[in-house]
């Protein structure tokens, strides 16, 4: 049953996010101010500043220390959170390895922005996508809502005893994070039932019985240690079902591994993350409308990637339009080759990439409209004129 | 509290504790760092957590499956011992408001020249300006020992290098070193020092008086690396003498503002070329036409340690 | 030691027998040997406090031998070694003799 006491409240993406780790009350929290991440960082402190947490921030001289001491603070045994964008998460790259490999669940709200050059401090998903090999699970949000709802579950995801893996919960720089929106706040008490107590595994501060963390691996054991971090990688999925079910039991609000949007029947499908997919979702529906067969996925679950799940939900469809706020320069955009892979096994529908909306260009209704509509004419011949094209650029 | 006035330490006496840095580590024969390691150790009486930066220390003292250390100890990166260590010490201060967690500790993180000089400079200068309750040690064997004999910024004036070598144009490294201990001094930090293994006492001593400050705390320690200076296996103490009496390696300590020489030779006072000629780093500066190198190093020193001196004048109230 | 495969590894690598390098042998790195002659010995304990190895054994106060498990012959002892009127209470011989 869910419960009622839910707040609804108007507010932008870095409050909510700020609120739900209020609520989350981490233990340490470094961090280093980066736009547009700085407004969760700032709501934090004031919240710091007039005793609203137990949270003791450490304002660090940099994003790569940041990174480094929210290491040494969760190794030591306790729950730690930080926020970051951009630059700053590009500065963490080396610590970002670290922290997985030590199996370290530290929360991390990642606001996307674009990475420079060219400099731009507005949303894309180059940060996000460039941390995808870096052994971290990974959610994406498409509001505010989504945004507080997964920082809310990722504690209980990341701290999981089969995990135990760091977790970014993405949402769009400013479109998300400055935009306001009406949504709902658990109450603190269900948040604080619902995560529980932190259960530290070899934690560094148990004196009596110390321990090294961090050996040099030669030859002979560090394919032993990475193959341990991959098994851990594939318990994900699973853990963040059943949270998510247990969680929209308790709270109404219903997440799974990825979002489905119309796509039952759909024979013209596009693929795309975050804000993006609310703009699509009003252009499906004005396909379908007029009878057109549309529909969309919106991943939550990156990484780990569901691959099998997202083949089956694709594999009917006639033509797939994967749209990427990002790029693999020289490659497809990094969703496509998801997809891709995902849809190896079925021989299925015809696949292309779009790669749009860098550097915070805006992905108009009319965008969406000309995808779809060159997805249809995909689906009809079969054939597409180009496997990946920018779009939302001045040609 | 502090422990130190509590009785005189001696040798035997500290022969009852155990060693916390065990045999069977890797660290090269003779090396200086582990000596000055289990001096550290065997000075502190309360519970204490480790952070490391990559290099040799921590390369040799932890190779899986393997550790040598008898403490909690932790490394994550290079330039990050002080951020790392950082973040152990805060959980500690949020655990221990919170009620969750009892026991005092200590924490000391260790990193090389490298990673404190260099790539490290930036994530101790941060440490040290939080005002986190932790002492930062670098043991300063003068070059990027482990991945080979590269100069750093701590390498002394004319020392040959694998990445400044004294050849027919350059003789060895054009520049002085970085005086990062006094940089840290003036981080106004609670307590900065220099040490030296071969001054076992003095070093103890500071190690205590540095846990016992109510804030950051720096040491640097002079670490004899003989592959590095090119010396032999058994002098590491002998050199670390000759580095203190030459005046190289000052000991002295600043404590709130108060600047104290620990050791001053006064006319007993050596050349510094007593410490260089027996290091195969400084060879070619007693080739003939190196003089004026050699004036220009005991110029350095003279200079150093005569401002040095002025500091200590300076700062008695 | 036996290799430990991937689900016998510890979690996150991280070691939990503190200080077992010390079942890790460093004897056979030596070229010379530190021998120790007890009349010449004051008792100083500068080669224990020097002794970059924790290789240098002592009991009640007492210096009583080398760990040769661990002691890597580099020799600081003998040369930090005062010993008695002029004569050493450690000297460094040559492996094997």
């Amino acid at each position: 049953m869910a419960v009622t006491t839910t707040k609804t409240v108007a507010v932008d993406g870095n409050t909510a996010v700020a609120e739900a780790l209020r609520q989350l009350n981490p233990d340490v929290m470094p961090a280093y101010p980066i736009t547009p991440s700085t407004g969760i960082m700032q709501s934090f402190t004031s919240f710091v500043s007039n005793g609203k947490v137990d949270t003791e921030v450490i304002l660090v001289e940099s994003e790569h220390s940041a990174m480094s001491a929210a290491i040494g603070a969760s190794a030591a045994g306790g729950r730690v959170a930080t926020a970051t964008s951009s630059q700053g998460l590009a500065l963490m790259w080396e610590m970002l390895h670290i922290a997985s490999g030590y199996r370290l669940p530290i929360l991390m709200a990642l606001v996307n922005r674009a990475l420079s050059a060219p400099l731009n401090i507005h949303g894309d998903h180059s940060d996000g996508m460039g941390m995808r090999d870096c052994g971290w699970i990974q959610l994406f949000c498409e509001n505010a809502q989504e945004a507080y709802d997964n920082t809310i579950m990722a504690y209980r995801i990341a701290e999981h005893l089969d995990v135990r893996l760091p977790i970014a919960v993405n949402m769009d720089g400013f479109i998300i994070s400055h935009s306001i929106e009406s949504m709902q706040f658990i109450p603190d008490e269900e948040v604080k039932k619902f995560i529980g107590e932190y259960i530290a595994v070899d934690p560094l501060l148990d004196i009596d019985n110390p321990k090294s963390i961090g050996a040099l691996v030669l030859p002979d054991y560090y394919m032993e240690h990475k193959r341990a971090q991959h098994e851990a990688m594939t318990k994900v999925q699973k853990v963040v079902q059943d949270v998510s079910a247990e969680f929209a039991k308790l709270f109404g609000r219903k997440y799974d591994i990825f979002e489905t949007y119309r796509l039952e029947d759909a024979e013209v499908v596009l693929v795309a993350l975050n804000s993006a997919a609310g703009t699509i979702k009003d252009e499906v529906d004005r396909y379908r409308d007029k009878g057109i067969k549309a529909g969309l996925l919106k991943p939550r679950l990156f990484r780990p990637f569901p691959y099998e799940e997202v083949g089956a939900a694709l594999k009917n469809a006639k033509a797939v339009c994967v749209m990427d706020r990002a790029d693999s320069y020289g490659g497809f955009g990094p969703m496509y080759m998801e997809i891709a892979s995902a849809l190896y096994p079925h021989r299925g529908p015809v696949l292309f990439n779009k790669v749009y909306g860098l550097g915070g260009r805006d992905l108009m209704p009319l965008d969406v409209d000309q995808v779809i509509d060159e997805t249809i004419e995909v689906a009809k011949t079969g054939k597409a004129k180009m496997a990946k094209e920018y779009i939302t650029v001045r040609n | 509290m502090s422990t130190t006035q509590e009785k005189p330490m001696t040798l035997k006496s500290l022969s009852h504790k155990q060693d916390l840095l065990s045999g069977g580590h890797r660290m090269c024969s003779g090396c200086g760092a582990p000596t000055i390691v289990r001096q550290v150790l065997l000075a502190i009486d309360e519970p204490v957590v480790i952070a490391n930066a990559t290099g040799c220390l921590e390369v040799s003292t932890c190779l899986f499956p393997y550790t040598a250390w008898r403490v909690p100890w932790m490394h994550s990166a290079f330039e990050n011992a002080a951020a790392t260590a950082s973040g152990i010490e805060t959980m500690y201060r949020s655990l221990r408001k919170q009620g969750k967690l009892k026991k005092e500790m200590k924490f000391i993180a260790f990193g090389g020249d490298g990673g404190t000089y260099d790539i490290g400079f930036q994530a101790l200068s941060g440490a040290m300006e939080r005002g986190h309750q932790l002492l930062y040690i670098c043991y300063d064997n003068g070059a990027y020992m482990n991945t080979g004999i590269q100069r750093s910024s701590a390498t002394p004036f004319g020392a040959d290098t694998t990445t400044q070598p004294a050849g027919s144009k350059i003789q060895g490294k054009t520049q002085r070193r970085k005086d990062l201990t006094r940089i840290m001094a003036a981080h106004n930090v609670a307590y900065a020092a220099q040490a030296s293994p071969h001054n076992w006492k003095d070093l103890m001593t500071k190690v205590k008086k540095a846990l016992a400050t109510n804030g950051p705390a720096y040491m640097g320690i002079v670490a004899p690396c003989n592959r590095g200076w090119r010396t032999q296996t058994n002098d590491s103490i002998l050199l670390s003498r000759l580095a203190v009496d030459t005046c190289y390696w000052p000991l002295y300590e600043v404590e709130g503002g108060k600047w104290t020489i620990n050791y001053d030779p006064k006319d007993k006072k050596k050349p510094v070329t007593e410490w260089l000629k027996p290091q195969g780093r400084f060879k070619h500066l007693f080739a003939p036409g190196n003089e004026g190198l050699l004036e220009r190093f005991q110029k350095y020193v003279d200079q150093d340690w005569e401002s040095l001196k002025k500091l200590q004048e300076m700062s008695k109230s | 030691m036996k290799q430990m495969n991937w689900k016998e590894l510890p979690h996150a690598g991280t070691i939990l027998k503190a200080g077992n390098a010390n079942e890790y042998k460093t004897g056979s790195w030596r070229s010379l040997k530190p021998r120790w002659i007890e009349e010449n010995c004051i008792q100083c304990l500068f080669c224990w406090i020097y002794c970059p190895d924790s290789a240098v054994m002592v009991k009640d106060e007492k210096m009583t031998g080398f760990d040769y498990d661990h002691c890597k012959g580099c020799g600081v002892c003998a040369m930090e070694c005062p010993g008695k009127k002029g004569s050493k209470a450690i000297v460094m011989e040559e492996e094997g003799k």
